[in-house]
């Protein structure tokens, strides 16, 4: 028998399962395959004398879910609000380096901070709807920007409060006020109320944090479901939601990234000792 | 406690976790069903002396390799993500183990083939084999059974192949003795014999590993631990 037919033989006989079909569905990530939706070059932030953030280098990738991991004061929520300048109203900070949004510097002078927000969204630990109702909550980002339309308003409000994951919920009582719903009512309300105008990436800053359990697991499916559409970037001091809901995570610590990678890896391989003894519990 | 069926398997609110789940389970099923044809094409190949079909049972050892390590891997990082519980955990669990019984099932159906071709390279169809013929439809019925029991978690058709398992082993000695009578009493036959011993040890062995597997599944729908326990004491606790 000639080694062709051999091995023709064989193929033949392996009854036809191709092992590589059944690969897993979320198959292993590469940063370096991704596209970047933000960049992040040399970023140092002090407030006063204090440095919070040494320097960080790092790229986001576009729609995949992004966790920021660390104990307390590590920056983590510091270098978050970096991305749509919500640290321009502390007092007494100084921003040095580059955060590049779509090429361009976000702390270029041109740049409109209004516009940044509608481009960058941030959805809080604590819920914040408006004393308003659940319609106006979600329709107001929309009339600042002059859309007064009720047709565009009204489709915008029920595709907003649909992707939130709310619609099924609220849809017969959207005149109620917004104080009425639960607490993770609430934030999928934010939430809703930040897709509405249409931004590119989602901060979310320990979302899930002030919420019950269930609520809590709502989110995360409701984040998993989003980033189709945006580029989400986390931040949890729940390691195990980093686990659950990322696709890369990012483990800070005392102003500097210590690892960034691939969250299979990350969790369960760990390239820096320091990211090890913080996820399996060995910070003093 | 409740026991779990597909549907609680397919109702966490995360699509994700559920989606990760059945692919464990799509898996390993089609692992076993990968292991259930290297024995039936092993023993096919002793009887019938086809010794291509033979080499074809070594080819697929790689793939059940493979299959092995990545099922092993799926679980790992379904624990480290998931953080599994109750019927979920015994779900993982019980794949990373019953996953080394089928690697080993394969090994064993190796083994047979690399003696196919040994006994045919010398001719002439020895004694044994409608001993091996017999046992091995019993305990490829064993595989499949217990893969059936996985898939639909079914504790009761669990417990019926570890009984089944120890007919096998009566079985297996019985035939044992006659082939040790009939070396005895012809002994130029001895290394042939031989080898048909070998054979039918392989799928003894196959055998104990099919009933493991079954055990797990007892532990995954029961949470009841019945290894190293007499079968009326396991059938006492899954009737509890």
């Amino acid at each position: 028998m000639t080694q062709d037919s051999n091995t023709e033989n064989t193929n033949e006989r392996s009854h036809g399962i191709d092992i590589s079909s059944l690969q897993r569905s979320d198959n292993n990530l590469r940063l370096e395959d991704e596209k970047v939706a933000l960049k992040v070059e040399d970023l140092r932030l002090s407030y006063g004398e204090k440095e919070a953030l040494h320097g960080i280098n790092m790229t986001i990738p576009q729609n995949r879910v992004t966790a920021f991991i660390g104990p307390s004061g590590c920056g983590k929520s510091t270098l978050l609000r970096c991305f749509n300048r919500m640290n321009d109203l502390v007092d007494g900070v100084n921003i040095q380096g580059k955060v590049l949004l779509e090429g361009s510097d976000i702390y270029d002078r041109e740049v409109e901070v209004a516009d940044l927000r509608r481009r960058v969204g941030m959805v809080f630990q604590k819920p914040n709807p408006f004393p308003k109702s659940i319609y106006e909550n979600v329709a107001y980002g929309l009339r600042i920007q002059g859309i007064n339309s009720k047709r565009v308003l009204d489709e915008t409000v029920e595709w907003s409060l649909k992707s939130a994951a709310l619609w099924d919920e609220v849809k017969d009582r959207l005149n109620d006020s917004a104080l009425g719903l639960s607490g993770g009512q609430q934030q999928r309300l934010v939430i809703a109320r930040t897709v509405a105008v249409k931004p590119e990436v989602l901060l979310l800053d320990e979302p899930a944090s002030a919420l019950d359990p269930l609520s809590t697991l709502k989110i995360e499916e409701l984040i998993h479901q989003l980033k189709d559409d945006y580029t989400i970037v986390i931040v949890t001091h729940n390691m195990q939601q980093a686990a659950r809901v990322s696709d890369y995570t990012a483990f800070m610590y005392m102003g500097d990234l210590i690892e960034f990678g691939n969250t299979d890896q990350l969790f369960t391989n760990p390239e820096k000792k320091q990211t090890e003894d913080y996820i399996t519990g060995r910070y003093g | 406690m409740s026991e779990p069926t597909h549907e609680t398997h397919n109702q966490h609110i995360s699509q994700q976790f559920n989606q990760n789940l059945s692919e464990l389970r799509n898996h390993f099923l089609a692992m076993g069903g990968l292991v259930q044809r290297q024995i039936t094409d092993s023993v096919d190949a002793l009887l019938n002396s086809d010794t291509s079909l033979a080499e074809s049972v070594a080819a697929t050892e790689k793939s059940v390799d493979e299959m092995e390590r990545m099922i092993d891997e799926e679980c790992t990082q379904i624990i480290a993500r998931r953080q599994p519980a109750a019927s979920d955990l015994r779900l993982v669990i019980s794949t990373v183990k019953m996953i080394s019984d089928l690697e080993r099932i394969g090994d064993e159906a190796a083994k047979i083939a690399k003696m196919a071709i040994k006994l045919s390279d010398e001719g002439k169809a020895p004694r044994g084999y409608i001993e091996v013929r017999h046992i091995s439809q019993r305990v490829t019925q064993m595989v499949s059974g217990s893969l059936d029991a996985f898939a639909r978690l079914d504790a009761n058709m669990a417990l019926e192949i570890i009984r089944e398992d120890s007919s096998v082993d009566a079985e297996y000695g019985s035939a044992i003795r006659s082939l040790m009578t009939f070396m005895m009493e012809d002994p130029r036959s001895i290394s042939q014999v031989h080898n048909v011993l070998w054979v039918l040890r392989a799928l003894e062995r196959i055998g104990d590993h099919a009933a493991n597997v079954a055990e797990y599944v007892i532990f995954m729908v029961k949470g009841e631990d019945v290894r190293h326990m007499k079968i009326a004491e396991a059938e006492q606790l899954i009737s509890e």
